[in-house]
């Protein structure tokens, strides 16, 4: 599936005050991939998924989409390039003063100019597309259950046909059932639009089953000043072989030696 | 990585007591210091945003009436019944006063003057920054905290253009009638008291009444409200736009905008009074009022 990079991740460095977060970061994207960003908690995949849409700015390096520097972007420049992003949040980040239709159409009405007849005529097909009955139109975010308010989400990124979707932690905080649902969204999603995919995971369940490749961050402070932060970058079957302990630890999801520095870290306390 | 011999095994016995704590006490005001210009300066940028959007792209109409009803017609019950008992308790405060150089029938005077220049545009913005402000920044904290505000900007929507400038145009364009509310109310509960309960002939009341309070006045007091407006709709916005993660963020994020707005309505209210009679006296440098 090797084709022209859609996005370019070019040696980006962000920082929160003192603490960095990400370091060096380089990455192509090729138009069509799905791509899942690994990691564990804290290593900076989410202030990744948010740099490339310019919601965080990079203190160095920059991220090139179409041919576009996003950092250079006047904007309003920047706010017409993110109509061709859909972004889905963690936790859906629905209007939670809008009901479920309102939430749908909220890009339409914004950035669309056809009638209100046409905009709900599109409400709806993306409201089937994900799977969800009309009885939930009139109902506000916080009535839904989990598993919908993250479909309500991808119909609002889908309602713009984006060429480019960012999930953040799809199927975080779902039952075995409902994430699988959300990973055959996510795979429709991708074969019906034919849209780029940056899924950021802890589940490698989703990553198996919906990415054609796999990157791996670490966290800042578990490396060394000259250790790159991408420690894998793949295809799914690779990461079950890599010889990388780290990797293979993450993949099996064993603690090893963090149980160790847990105890280290509480007799520290009990000294002090 | 972090290895075992990073891990100190000891505590470190601290050194050069009273240098070292001098030293940090310059470090802690030095950050402090820093930390007010920055956030003097990101407050000015994000009022700089928002002014700019205000003249760039006007609210759409269904957001901007529903926060001016939020605002205005929601806040007008309790402005209404504070500015009552404001005008009534003045009424109690000053009688014995007036009373002790039979001048009882002035009364409608003072309680009008002080409703018109200070105590209604007072009141009523204390009321709009407890009422609306906190719940502005709480309301814009959570939706910061829940992503809603990324949610936004990521769909090609100017979070400032979208939450801001409603609020902000809604708390400039709905204080000024609260404001003539909360004056009227208090007129009237300072009346009422005066009429019924201390007995002051009414015909005298209203008579002095309208011999001290002028059109300026009550124009002083509108004036003075618009830029009081104007900083409740700001501070809350900021507050909420800069909220901490968490429900302690959006409880101090909250807690802030109404002491933030409180403090700055009342030093702005000092500065407003000097320049408005400053400027007072220059139309009117001898005016029957100041003759009597």
């Amino acid at each position: 599936m090797a084709t022209e990079p859609i996005l370019q991740v070019e040696a980006l460095h962000v920082q929160f005050g003192r603490q960095v977060v990400l370091r060096n970061i380089s990455m192509d994207i090729p138009r069509g991939q799905t791509l899942a960003i690994i990691g564990e908690s804290g290593c900076g995949k989410t202030v990744l998924l948010k740099t490339i849409i310019g919601l965080i700015q990079p203190q160095q390096g920059h991220v090139t989409f179409d041919g576009q520097v996003m950092e250079k972007l006047a904007p309003k420049e920047l706010a017409r390039e993110r109509l061709r992003f859909g972004f889905v949040f963690q936790n859906a980040a629905l209007f939670d003063s809008m009901t479920v239709a309102q939430n749908i159409m909220f890009p339409l009405r914004q950035h669309r100019t056809n009638s209100r007849g046409q905009q709900e005529q599109e409400m709806l097909a993306h409201l089937a597309e994900v799977g969800l009955p009309t009885s939930v139109l009139e109902k506000r975010p916080a009535e839904l259950s989990g598993g919908m308010r993250k479909r309500v989400g991808l119909a609002r990124a889908l309602v713009m046909q984006p060429e480019v979707l960012l999930y953040d932690e799809p199927t975080t905080g779902l039952d075995p059932i409902v994430s699988d649902v959300i990973n055959e969204l996510m795979i429709r999603t991708r074969d019906r639009y034919s849209v780029t995919s940056i899924i950021v995971t802890h589940d490698m369940k989703t990553a198996r089953k919906v990415a054609d490749r796999v990157v791996m961050l670490y966290p800042i402070s578990r490396l060394d000043a000259d250790e790159p932060q991408i420690i894998f970058d793949g295809s799914p079957a690779e990461i079950d072989v890599t010889r990388d302990r780290r990797v293979s630890q993450f993949v099996r999801g064993e603690a090893g030696d963090r149980l160790m520095e847990t105890r280290q870290s509480q007799a520290i306390e009990e000294i002090s | 990585m972090a290895t075992e011999s990073d891990i100190p095994t000891q505590r470190q016995p601290r050194r050069g007591g009273i240098v070292r704590a001098f030293n940090e006490s310059i470090t802690d005001l030095g950050s402090f210091a820093i930390d007010v210009i920055v956030s003097l300066g990101d407050m000015t940028r994000f009022a700089w945003r928002t002014i700019v959007w205000m003249f760039t792209r006007l609210p759409r109409r269904d957001t901007m009436f529903a926060s001016m009803y939020q605002i205005g017609v929601l806040s007008l019950p309790v402005i209404a019944i504070t500015g009552t008992f404001i005008g009534m308790v003045l009424a109690v405060q000053s009688y014995n006063q007036f009373r002790a150089f039979g001048l009882e029938t002035q009364l409608g005077g003072a309680i009008n003057k002080s409703m018109f220049r200070e105590l209604g545009p007072v009141l009523a913005a204390t009321m709009l920054a407890g009422r609306v402000g906190s719940a502005m920044a709480a309301e814009l904290g959570t939706m910061r905290v829940t992503e809603q505000i990324d949610a936004l900007a990521s769909m090609g929507t100017n979070p400032i253009q979208h939450l801001v400038v409603p609020r902000f145009l809604s708390c400039l364009l709905m204080i000024p009638s609260l404001t003539i509310m909360a004056v009227f109310m208090g007129v009237m509960g300072g009346f009422l008291y005066c009429t019924t309960v201390l007995n002051i002939d009414y015909y005298h009341y209203w008579d002095n009444a309208k011999k001290y309070a002028e059109n300026w006045d009550l124009f002083y007091g509108v004036i003075k409200s618009v830029f009081f407006g104007a900083t409740i709709g700001m501070v809350s916005c900021y507050r909420g736009f800069h909220c901490q993660p968490g429900a302690e963020g959006v409880g101090q994020a909250a807690t802030k905008a109404f002491v933030l707005s409180f403090v700055i309505i009342i030093a702005l209210d000092l500065f407003l009074s000097i320049m408005l009679d400053a400027v007072y006296q220059a139309i009117w440098p001898i005016s029957p009022v100041t003759l009597m």
